[in-house]
């Protein structure tokens, strides 16, 4: 496979998440994909890191922000400040980073399975649906214009075993996030605290445009479970997304509203393409033919 | 007590769990997590398995470590009907035995693609592994054809399936994940569904149940005019 050289600026421009700190404990030096360029990353005796494109003899320094567990990147001009997520600074949450998963398909493709609710019955069959629990009820959404994110809003849901820590089933509030094309939060009702919410995370790192790397997270309040049963339990979930995910056609997003079709239950995925075709997004996805982006919603 | 030693994305330990589903045995699990922290090789584990290798059953005191192995341990003692592994016959014994081998040279073909892409063990040469893997495909989908022209629905000559079925199912149903499809492979895709229809299957992260068989229209009619109505 030839690398195509990304000449998206909405993509380049973007701080990108190449690793989670946890993993870049016990390496002095990784290696990974980014846009189809290779990215060397090196962290010094205090602990600094330095970022650049392994092809660069030069070694000219990208920019770098750490930030919610990750190391994040750029190799365009990305703006000054990454979304915020004040939760994960709480002190009395557990940030646990559950692994990072290689899967055959774009970035897009991974953000919208993370927000389907539609799924759970039949791809997480008893822990995060089951029949005959299968009705995705009305839900808000809505796109931010101060900070220029989408959030869905009184997303409800049953879930058998909502997280880790689950004891019983339970009708389980949601509400999604996305502030960045590649990364999106879940917050969910805690099982431990009624008036708090767990954050799930998903960032997505876009290797080209049908491969990512999905670095996966919570940040949550449970002071019983230990992290290998919270990642062990994130990672059976992720594993029965896999499939799912790869076996979607085509692998890039496509933007056109008439390209696939939605039903009510994906409110959410239809405000998420719109989003991004308003921005301009070319990279990881198919672009719509017109500007007459769906009047109906 | 049984006690296996466990990684729910593993396809050899799924393997040990379905002989135990489908002997309906119970067990404790330890989990052992594969990735990304690489608990199999640590000091704890290796002192189990100096292999570093998952899965491993512990039947009390008794220490076995492979999943072929233990498949056949299992079916041994506890299949009652001797259908697994029917040891009283030689031929079956030596085809099981064949096909065993062949299930674990799948795991350096369909499941090192599949490290490879979905959790990064980039030191594997991935088109190497994939064009292996087709390889076996394609001679394992023409024995089961052949099989199947004789009226045998699995991998060995017997209308039970044995546990080289077992064996050979988790990294053919995985191999998507490891960019190996199965397109052309249709016997070996009939063959995934009736081994997913064996009462008590169960499934693991990455694989789904199958739907109930269809019966052809001819022979639903047929049955309609055996049965009277």
């Amino acid at each position: 496979m030839h690398a195509e050289i990304c000449e998206d600026t909405v993509i380049l421009n973007q701080w990108h998440p190449i690793s989670s700190t946890d993993d870049l404990k016990n390496h002095k030096q990784i290696t990974t994909m980014l846009l189809e360029e290779k990215i060397t990353c090196k962290k010094n005796s205090n602990g600094k890191y330095f970022v650049w494109k392994s092809i660069d003899i030069k070694k000219k320094l990208l920019p770098i922000k750490i930030a919610y567990g990750y190391l994040w990147t750029s190799l365009g001009t990305p703006p000054t400040d990454l979304f915020s997520f004040p939760e994960f600074y709480e002190i009395d949450r557990r940030n646990v980073a559950t692994g990072v998963f290689g899967v055959n398909i774009s970035a897009g493709r991974t953000i919208e399975n993370f927000l389907d609710m539609g799924h759970f019955p039949f791809v997480h069959t008893g822990v995060l649906g089951e029949e005959p629990h299968t009705e995705v009820k009305e839900y808000d959404v809505s796109i931010c214009e101060t900070n220029d994110e989408i959030l869905a809003t009184k997303c409800q849901f049953y879930q058998p075993q909502a997280a880790v820590i689950s004891s019983k089933g339970a009708e389980v509030d949601y509400i999604y996030r996305i502030p960045h094309i590649n990364c999106a939060i879940l917050y969910k009702s805690s099982p431990v605290d009624k008036k708090r919410q767990d954050a799930i995370i998903i960032f997505v790192q876009p290797v080209s445009q049908e491969i990512v790397r999905a670095h996966t997270g919570m940040c949550i309040i449970d002071d019983k479970s230990a992290d290998k049963d919270i990642r062990l339990f994130q990672q059976t979930i992720f594993g029965q997304d896999k499939p799912i995910l790869e076996n979607q056609f085509p692998k890039k997003l496509p933007l056109d509203s008439r390209a696939e079709t939605p039903i009510r239950a994906d409110k959410s995925s239809i405000a998420y393409r719109r989003w991004l075709s308003q921005k301009g997004l070319t990279y990881g996805v198919i672009p719509s033919e017109d500007n007459n982006l769906f009047e109906v919603m | 007590m049984l006690k296996l030693y466990d990684y729910e994305l593993s396809g050899n330990c799924y393997k040990v769990r379905l002989m135990m589903a489908f002997l309906k045995l119970s067990y404790d699990r330890e989990l052992i997590e594969f990735y990304p922290s690489k608990k199999h090789k640590s000091l704890e584990f290796l002192e189990i398995n100096p292999l570093g290798q998952l899965p491993v059953l512990m039947d009390n005191d008794f220490i076995i470590r492979d999943a072929q192995a233990i498949l056949i341990y299992l079916a041994q003692k506890y299949d009652s009907q001797n259908n697994w592994y029917p040891s009283e016959k030689p031929s079956l014994v030596a085809e099981i035995s064949e096909w065993l081998f062949f299930a674990n040279d799948l795991t350096a073909t369909s499941s090192a693609a599949r490290l490879h892409d979905g959790f990064f063990y980039t030191n594997i040469h991935v088109e190497k592994c994939r064009k292996k893997a087709h390889d076996q495909f394609r001679i394992f989908d023409e024995h089961l054809y052949f099989n199947e022209q004789q009226g045998f629905p699995w991998i060995c000559k017997s209308q039970y399936p044995t546990i080289a079925d077992i064996a050979c199912f988790p990294y053919i149903i995985l191999s998507e994940e490891g960019g190996i499809s199965r397109i052309n492979y249709p016997a070996v895709r009939r063959w995934c569904d009736r081994f997913k229809r064996i009462p008590n299957f169960i499934v693991m992260s990455g694989i789904f149940p199958a739907g109930p068989q269809k019966v052809p229209d001819n022979e639903a009619k047929q049955s309609k005019i055996l049965n009277g109505n």
